[in-house]
């Protein structure tokens, strides 16, 4: 067994596109659900809209990428307005029900056959990171760090632009949670009747949030887009939505860092498990399983942990028992 | 009562022999797709259709003959994309939906499948015309595929209805919303799957798989969600710990049964028969003459049978039903016995229409949802209602937009009710403050 | 003292404008602060509240009280803004205040505290006291990216959550989170908070609910001393005594309507008042029943405070008394 391969492999996915992707998904998610307790299931939606504006923007209208970037981010505001006009006013779960269905919407608009020549139906998009890379400052060629990973200079400059947005959303966060503003989420996360009889306007703030947490949520989709180059209809499906949960959690929700770390942490292991398994199977170690069985059982894994991590540390590596949203009610 | 639900079951599995051995079975010499093009009575000849499978690949060409008519053979059952090349329509004919020049339709076991393209004389008719021009044979084939849709949405309503019951009954006694109960239904139809493969034949497969389901799902209750209510674990984080053993459920079928669509070893293919103008297989009329029957009998025991009305009253007020003198843990997992059980047997049918792959109970889970609230949380009857009223959109809304849309249109709709009446439509409305 | 004449003035006025008030219900007073005009409410077949006219006397404080049932919760519920009511309007400082939501009547002046205590126990003593403050311009999502521009402010909130934390002696737990307080202390932090927000009319659904008998006089002492200040009380009670004790005049309820009205002294001897009480038999002013009660709660609380101080939320089933409300 190549254990340099499997160690390699999950440092590079710790710190690689997917942790950034779903650092940013979570961060959003954190807004949401660790902060102000939203449960918000159609962060897929999010990422889909930032993806899907950029790709259509460029490749399929020929306009100009920054264009792209800001039809994304103002499609995040939109969505997060469309779900919470009238889910925000309802009981919990009934966000939970329309956000999921929202995120299904998207996915079934944005794959169906008739609007093929907007969003390219099921093989969804290609061509249009060109003017993003054509800012690559990296030279071509490999770039070690450390002596074991490694990274081409395309990967370089998404991962680069991507750890500074993820940098960037975790300052903004910290602030917010600091000040009074993040002060009136975090009662309304525990009580809104509470929060209303002393003069705060709750549905605003319920709306500010998802707003806040969508848009980090396309800020995700941006980097998905690029550093794919494509874009695809069913990467964005509900499950893209539970396993960003499972990295708040895991990380720790209502944590700044919690998302990051649980994301860092959430591909770092399930790619040691994943490459652990295949390079024991390939040399003849484990016999009673095959390759192809090896995904299966990394989201096995996946949801096993999900579920022990909330009976026996709903607070996540970083959270404090005392401060969670889970069982405020 | 346990043995209550299990003689329930088994009652239900002769019942399944019985229907089914009524009808004759015949086998299918293939499945393919069908159509007559015709503009203003008159058939239209000449124009290229073609098929390709869901992942793009072409499948076969053809070309209308003289009567209008084409055929396009397709290798298996599953979902195909149907084009019509609108180049090659004769002068002044054109689509009357220049939009649904592709159509997505869905092959079952043994059925040629018809599929129509509207046409329409003129090339700028299009836009406008929505069928008050339409010629008696037009009309009359506008109303065949009403019923026909109705027909088949009423299908897809009660297999939707007899998952929701369940999860509708436990979401009302135990406040847990369910995701993993689509996985239940996976469960069921793959049980009965380990026993068919195994050399029973699915009439003795099918009840034996719903029997074993009413156990896990006690069992389930018993060490499993039983233990976290004790712990006092909150329900927002008993619906992602749900969600976690969903995926951990999904991908253990995964594992288990591989990625491909495996039918089962009887009834997979069977030719269709026309009832009126609907075109059905005897298979889904007995799927839905069980489905029908399984409905009522979960209703009328809820309505009149101790252990319903316990139900009931639990799911109102739980601490009421308890200082009352219910023994509220046995009728949570009565009610997870039943629900799975009832999960089990909505998997096997839906598994015996199309199929069983290890997302096919995740494809309903969000219109069992729709059901659910679309009637009112926790309340059974408005489960049931809200369920036949989301298939009967699905499928009839494909009479206005493209199929491939027809879930879009169902959630959105969920969307915009919860929006005029967030209670549902039978639930009660909540106080305040 | 002058402070103790103070006291004096403020009750003797407050009194004395009641002396010649006729005893019916919805009789006008001298200088309402509230006016409230036919409010219904119905809940399916039921009518909840029905109130033809009544009026709350500014720089008073007036008891609401009624048998179980009475509507006296869901009263103050469509008041607040926390319910809507079918009909009727009413009016604060001349203002009408029918339609208002919840947030806007609170910053208007008209601050209400729940039957079942809202500390925001995740949040600690000080953070729920900060939160009560109006007008914070941290609370604007782009102004809190700058700490700068609301620093300030929040020293100066902070200032006066102290000072209020100090007046009811809760300085020593202000670190702590809310969770970890008694149910009489959180009662306590529920009123102090509503205070942050400077009400004019402070409405307090039955502050003495679950409160452990030692906590009792200080919570007692706190509500006269918001007429001191000149404040107008507007609050639910179970406990007759507490009625009896601080209470300059007292609205009775039952069935839904405004029965009788008067000065605490006579209106307990009313015979509307005593036919109601007595026709909802199941919940006379102070049953043997229901001072048992009172007191395995008040012993509960005193267990838990002793007991698990720094446990999350030990007290929520002391604080529990919930009115089987009219459904």
């Amino acid at each position: 067994m190549d254990w340099t391969l499997i160690f390699s492999r999950a440092v590079e996915s710790g710190i690689g596109t997917e942790a950034v992707i779903y650092a940013l998904a979570a961060i959003g998610l954190n807004v949401h659900f660790g902060y102000t307790g939203l449960l918000n299931f159609g962060q897929a939606a999010f990422l889909a809209v930032g993806a899907y504006a950029i790709a259509v923007t460029v490749s399929t209208f020929g306009l100009p990428f920054f264009l792209g970037v800001g039809i994304g981010l103002l499609l995040a505001v939109v969505l997060a307005l469309l779900l919470g006009i009238p889910t925000l006013r309802l009981r919990a779960d009934y966000l939970a029900i329309v956000t999921i269905a929202a995120a299904e919407i998207v996915r079934l608009v944005v794959r169906s056959v008739a609007l093929e020549e907007t969003f390219g139906g099921t093989d969804g998009i290609q061509a249009f990171s060109d003017s993003f890379y054509g800012l690559n400052p990296y030279p071509a060629g490999q770039y070690n760090l450390g002596s074991i990973i490694g990274f081409d200079e395309r990967t370089m400059w998404v991962l680069t632009v991507g750890w500074v947005l993820v940098a960037a959303s975790c300052f903004v966060i910290y602030l917010l949670m600091k000040s009074p503003w993040g002060r009136v989420l975090k009662a309304i996360r525990e009580d809104e009747d509470a929060v209303r009889s002393l003069g705060k306007n709750v549905f605003s703030y319920k709306m500010q949030s998802l707003v806040l947490g969508g848009v980090i949520g396309s800020l995700a989709g941006f980097i998905f887009a690029l550093s794919r180059s494509a874009v695809q209809p069913d990467l964005f499906s509900t499950e893209l939505t539970f396993y960003a949960y499972t990295v708040l959690i895991l990380g720790g929700a209502a944590r700044i860092l919690g998302p990051v770390v649980g994301s860092a942490i959430f591909w770092a292991l399930l790619v040691l498990i994943s490459t652990g398994l295949e390079e024991a199977v390939n040399s003849g170690v484990i016999t009673f399983i095959t390759v192809n069985q090896v995904g299966p059982i990394r989201f096995m894994l996946v949801g096993l942990g999900l579920i022990l991590l909330l009976i026996f540390r709903p607070q996540g590596i970083f959270g404090d028992k005392r401060e969670i949203a889970l069982d405020a009610r | 009562m346990r043995r209550a639900v299990i003689a329930f079951t088994a009652f239900l599995g002769g019942l399944i022999f019985l229907l089914a051995s009524s009808t004759t079975m015949a086998w299918a010499d293939g499945e393919g797709l069908k159509g007559t093009l015709r503009n203003q009575g008159q058939p239209v000849n000449g124009v290229k259709i073609s098929v390709a499978d869901e992942g793009n690949a072409p499948v076969a060409d053809a070309t209308t003959d003289a009567k209008g008519e084409w055929k396009i053979p397709v290798p298996k059952a599953g979902t195909y994309k149907v084009t019509l090349d609108q180049t090659s329509l004769p002068q002044g004919v054109s689509l009357k939906f220049k939009d649904r020049a592709t159509l997505t339709v869905q092959v079952f076991e043994g059925n040629e499948r018809n599929v129509l393209f509207a046409l329409t004389s003129g090339n700028a008719g299009g836009e406008n015309g929505t069928g008050t021009d339409a010629t008696p044979s037009e009309s009359s084939q506008y109303w065949t595929r009403v019923a026909q849709l109705g027909f088949e949405g009423l299908s897809l309503g009660l297999v939707i209805a007899l998952g929701a019951v369940g999860l509708s009954l436990i979401f009302g006694t135990t406040g847990l919303t369910n995701f993993a109960h689509g996985e239940l239904l996976t469960m069921g139809a793959f049980i009965a799957l380990i026993f068919n493969t195994a050399g029973l034949h699915l009439l003795i497969a099918a009840p034996l798989a719903v029997i074993v389901s009413a156990g896990i799902g006690y069992a389930q209750d018993r060490w499993f969600w039983g233990v976290l209510r004790k712990r006092k674990t909150g329900v927002i984080s008993m619906m992602i710990i749900s969600i976690g053993l969903a995926i951990f459920l999904r991908y253990l079928f995964l594992f288990l049964f591989g990625g491909s669509g495996r039918p089962y070893e009887q009834y997979v293919a069977q030719e269709g028969i026309a009832i009126g103008p609907i075109f059905a297989t005897p298979k889904s009329l007995v799927a839905m003459g069980i489905e029908i029957v399984v409905l009522i009998a979960v209703g009328l025991a809820l309505l009149y049978t101790r252990i319903g009305k316990a139900t009931r009253a639990v799911a109102d007020n739980p601490a009421l039903a308890a200082s009352s003198g219910i023994n509220v843990d046995r009728v949570v997992r009565i009610v997870w016995a039943a629900g799975t059980a009832i999960a089990a047997l909505a998997g096997i049918l839906l598994g015996m229409q199309q199929n069983l792959t290890y997302q096919m109970g995740l494809q309903v889970l969000l219109l069992m949802f729709a059901g659910v609230t679309l009637g009112g949380l926790g309340t059974a009857f408005g489960a049931l209602v809200g369920s036949l009223i989301v298939g009967l959109f699905i499928q009839l809304s494909t009479l206005w937009i493209p199929p491939e849309m027809k879930t879009v249109g169902a959630l959105a709709v969920l969307i915009v009710v919860l929006m005029v009446r967030p209670q549902g439509i039978l639930g009660r409305r909540e106080r305040i403050g | 003292m002058h402070a103790d004449e103070a006291v004096a003035n403020r009750k003797d006025g407050a009194q004395a404008v009641f002396a010649g008030l006729a005893t019916e219900p919805g009789v006008a007073k001298p200088d309402p602060i509230l006016v409230v005009d036919n409010v219904v409410r119905r809940f399916g077949g039921l009518t909840a509240v029905d109130v033809a006219h009544v009026e709350i006397q500014r720089g008073s404080i007036t008891a609401l009280i009624g048998p179980n049932g009475a509507g006296k919760t869901t009263f103050f519920n469509q008041l607040t803004g926390f319910d809507n009511a079918d009909s009727g309007e009413w009016t604060f400082n001349g203002r009408r205040m029918n339609g208002v939501s919840a947030h806007k009547v609170a910053r208007l002046g008209m601050v209400r505290t729940f039957q079942l205590t809202k500390a925001l126990s995740k949040l600690t003593v000080l953070e729920n006291m900060r939160l009560g403050a109006q007008n914070q311009l941290g609370e604007s999502f782009l102004r809190a990216l700058i700490p700068s521009l609301w620093r300030k402010q929040e020293d100066e909130i902070t200032e006066r959550a102290e000072e209020l934390l100090q007046r009811f002696k809760l300085d020593a737990k202000r670190g702590d989170f809310a969770g970890s307080l008694s149910g009489g202390q959180r009662k306590l932090l529920e009123m102090a908070r509503a205070l942050m927000v400077k009400p004019e009319l402070v409405m307090l659904d039955e502050p003495m609910a679950g409160v452990n008998p030692a906590l009792t006089q200080s919570l007692l002492g706190h509500v006269k001393d918001l007429r001191q200040q000149g404040m107008t009380v507007l609050f639910v009670e179970h406990d007759m005594d507490m009625v009896r004790d601080i209470s300059d005049w007292v609205i009775v309820m039952a069935q839904g309507k405004v029965i009788a009205e008067g000065p605490p002294d006579t209106i307990m001897s009313d015979d509307r008042v005593i036919d109601a009480y007595l026709g909802a038999h199941h919940d006379a002013p102070l049953s043997a029943e229901e001072e048992e009660r009172q007191l395995a709660e008040a012993e509960a609380a005193l267990v838990a405070e002793a007991g698990l101080a720094s446990g999350a939320g030990p007290n929520e089933t002391v604080t529990t008394r919930k009115e089987p409300v009219d459904e």
